[in-house]
């Protein structure tokens, strides 16, 4: 493994050699900035090298997609990132973008085209279930996982939002692992609690937080492993296998971490 | 021949049916209070219209409630079928003019009904019993409390109240048969069979009359009963109709572009060329229903308070003021109360309060965390989630009132580019350890 030198492309530097990505990794300002999911960034970028994929990152380029701004109702803010966004991506003649973030895959994908910024825009997670299903992943069998269950939280930008429900679900059952699923799941399944710019600030005043609410649910399904697919789900589900005090025997982690962790090298 | 019974039918129709004219009337002037909007429809509305209000598609997420409510829905429908030969005979001042025409089959249809009409019975018993022995928590919420749950109560008696008048009118029916010439021996039915022998020893006048008063009282009792759907949370079974037809397209995660914002951001930005600016929106979100588009407002007018979006909703479950049924109330209470006052030729939308503020508090709107389970679980395809972010436009556009970790939020969006506080400069600096 420690031969392996992953290699992460930036668009100005391809843009300025003439060369033109299959696709554009948008990084989102969770994967930049938040420490716990640049570990996912690295792992689907590590992901992408191994199979050899031609992409390439916008780097200091990229800025918010607007999206918390938008849905906390300053409409101006949202369009002034948006524009100055699709001007960017528009003068690198980008065709088509994936993200490991749903909240910024739901607005370049449904938003922006209002905006006159049109491309063809996929979540990591059916990108994912895209390449092991033509097998340009290939995944080892055994692991840690042998045997063990584990249970996929729903993000709502995803599913409900995108009717994604079973791409993710899929990228994990190609793991050598059992998917139990919670009670409320698919169209059904409980918000983290952080859409909607709820992130940004504390909740208001009731008799629980959500991300307890949903985490006792996602517990109760015996799961050694709860798979996120979205940045704001993985800070509140950590948080509340940490208010629970389990966080040494079920982990939270991305199906991108899983991937990474089992994917051959080729 | 007497004709008095005759035109006093065509009199209480008459009635009826001009109350009902004036309240359609009204209701249409309250939607149209809303602001345009281009709705597609088409096929795909259409599509939606006949799998979710007329095949019930998403009722069917609760399979026990579902499965009652389909036999008040068919009940209703078919029914209804029979009201067309209480009409005819009300105004030809005949009895059962179909018998003849349908020879057996009328005996047929009219044991459909009665089957029909026991299971409304039962349905009706057992949502009462839902909502008044099991306590189910979504019919005790605090938006609840009141009218309408007395609403929901006056619904479900006069449903039961209705059937019961024709299960009287068929049991006296029959114990005539063949004892009055004008009731045609068109057989027993399977019901209503059962009642027969408390009518039996009774004389054939006060039979007549027995039978009457319950032909008057059903039919009546109809004709009052619509007028009264359209002051109730029962609207939905004629507005579930256009309510899907019109319901959204896009993807649920889709809000719409403020355009008249386009406008200024791209005069700002200096890239807004020759195009000619966006309509004045007058007002950025929307404060009171005027703000919002005709079809919030029809959304309003289509909800049942079923109450399956609160029982949803990730903040209402974990105790916040937030209910997204209570959403669509107030906006149909606000809108019934600026329609009424406008008819009586008062302030309307002057009266000094306003939708948000007076109804619905920045608190409620404040708890959403726009997971769109409320629009996923109405049966009708209401959405609540648009209103509220539009309320949310408005409180921080308008207002400056956004939560302060929400404009903190905005200011570094503003000048770092991203939500959190980190120099723009870092962004990139996840890369460095890739090799680590």
């Amino acid at each position: 493994m420690s031969e392996t030198q992953y290699k992460v492309p930036l668009m100005s530097e391809m843009a300025a050699k003439g060369e033109a990505p299959e696709v554009l990794f948008w990084v989102g300002c969770a994967g930049s900035f938040d420490d716990r999911y640049k570990s996912v960034t690295k792992a689907f970028v590590k992901i992408l090298n191994r199979v050899g994929i031609s992409f390439a990152v916008l780097g200091d380029e990229e800025s918010c997609t607007g999206d918390p701004a938008r849905r906390a109702g300053n409409e101006f803010l949202f369009q002034m990132q948006a524009m100055s966004n699709i001007q960017v991506l528009n003068e690198y003649q980008i065709k088509k973008i994936v993200t490991a973030c749903p909240h910024c895959f739901n607005t370049i994908k449904n938003e922006y085209p209002d905006l006159g910024g049109h491309y063809e825009v996929i979540h990591h997670s059916t990108f994912l279930q895209q390449l092991i299903n033509e097998g340009k992943v290939k995944l080892k069998g055994g692991g840690e996982f042998k045997g063990k269950k584990i249970t996929y939280h729903d993000s709502c930008y995803l599913g409900r939002a995108n009717n994604i429900y079973e791409a993710p679900r899929e990228v994990l059952q190609a793991l050598d692992a059992e998917l139990v699923e919670m009670k409320r799941c698919r169209t059904k399944g409980l918000c983290c609690g952080a859409g909607g710019a709820q992130m940004f600030k504390d909740a208001e005043k009731g008799n629980k937080e959500i991300n307890i609410e949903r985490t006792e649910e996602a517990l109760a399904t015996g799961a050694d492993v709860i798979a996120a697919a979205c940045p704001f789900c993985m800070t509140m589900m950590s948080d509340g296998v940490k208010n629970q005090e389990k966080e040494d025997s079920v982990k939270v982690l991305d199906l991108a971490e899983l991937i990474d962790k089992y994917q051959e090298e080729s | 021949m007497n004709y008095l019974p005759q035109i006093f039918f065509l009199l209480v129709v008459g009635v009826a049916g001009y109350i009902l004219y004036k309240r359609i009337n009204r209701i249409k002037k309250n939607i149209q209070m809303g602001r345009p909007e281009e709705r597609e429809g088409g096929s795909e509305g259409f599509k939606n219209m006949l799998l979710v209000a007329f095949g019930q598609k998403k009722m069917f997420k609760k399979i026990i409630p579902a499965t009652f409510h389909l036999f008040l829905y068919v009940g209703f429908i078919v029914i209804n079928l029979e009201v067309l030969e209480f009409v005819i005979d009300g105004v030809a001042g005949t009895h059962r003019i179909f018998a003849p025409f349908l020879g057996s089959i009328y005996l047929v249809a009219m044991n459909i009904f009665e089957i029909l009409a026991f299971l409304v019975v039962l349905s009706c018993v057992i949502f009462l019993w839902r909502r008044h022995v099991m306590k189910l928590e979504r019919f005790k919420s605090r938006e609840m409390k009141g009218w309408p749950s007395l609403d929901a109560d006056i619904i479900l008696m006069v449903e039961i109240v209705l059937m019961a008048a024709i299960f009287t009118m068929n049991a006296s029916d029959q114990v005539l048969q063949g004892q009055h010439p004008k009731y045609p021996e068109v057989g027993s039915f399977w019901i209503s069979s059962l009642f027969v022998p408390l009518f039996e020893g009774i004389s054939v006048g006060t039979l007549v009359v027995i039978e009457r008063v319950a032909w008057w009282f059903h039919i009546v009792g109809i004709l009052g009963f619509a007028i009264y759907v359209t002051y109730s949370k029962h609207l939905h079974i004629f507005m579930a109709f256009p309510n899907t037809y019109f319901a959204k397209l896009k993807p649920q995660g889709h809000m719409d572009n403020m355009d008249a914002v386009t406008t200024e951001v791209k005069a700002m930005l200096g890239t807004g060329g020759d195009e000619p600016p966006a309509e004045d929106p007058g007002v950025f979100g929307a404060k009171d229903i005027n703000d919002l588009t005709w079809k919030n407002l029809m959304d309003a007018y289509s909800c049942t308070e079923c109450g399956r979006c609160t029982a949803e909703c990730p903040a209402n479950l974990t105790g916040k003021q937030l209910s997204p049924r209570k959403i669509m109330m107030d906006t149909r209470d606000r809108m019934e109360a600026v329609g009424d006052s406008l008819e009586k030729g008062g302030k309307g939308l002057e009266d000094g309060k306003s939708l948000l503020g007076d109804y619905i508090t920045p608190e409620e709107i404040n708890a959403c965390t726009t997971c769109n389970a409320c629009v996923e679980a109405c049966p009708v395809n209401i959405n609540p989630l648009d209103i509220i972010l539009q309320l949310r436009r408005y409180q921080a556009m308008e207002e400056s009132n956004a939560p302060a970790s929400w404009n903190s939020m905005f200011s570094n969006v503003e000048t770092s580019f991203a939500p959190w506080k980190f120099p723009p400069t870092d962004r990139f600096k996840w890369a460095d350890s890739i090799n680590k």
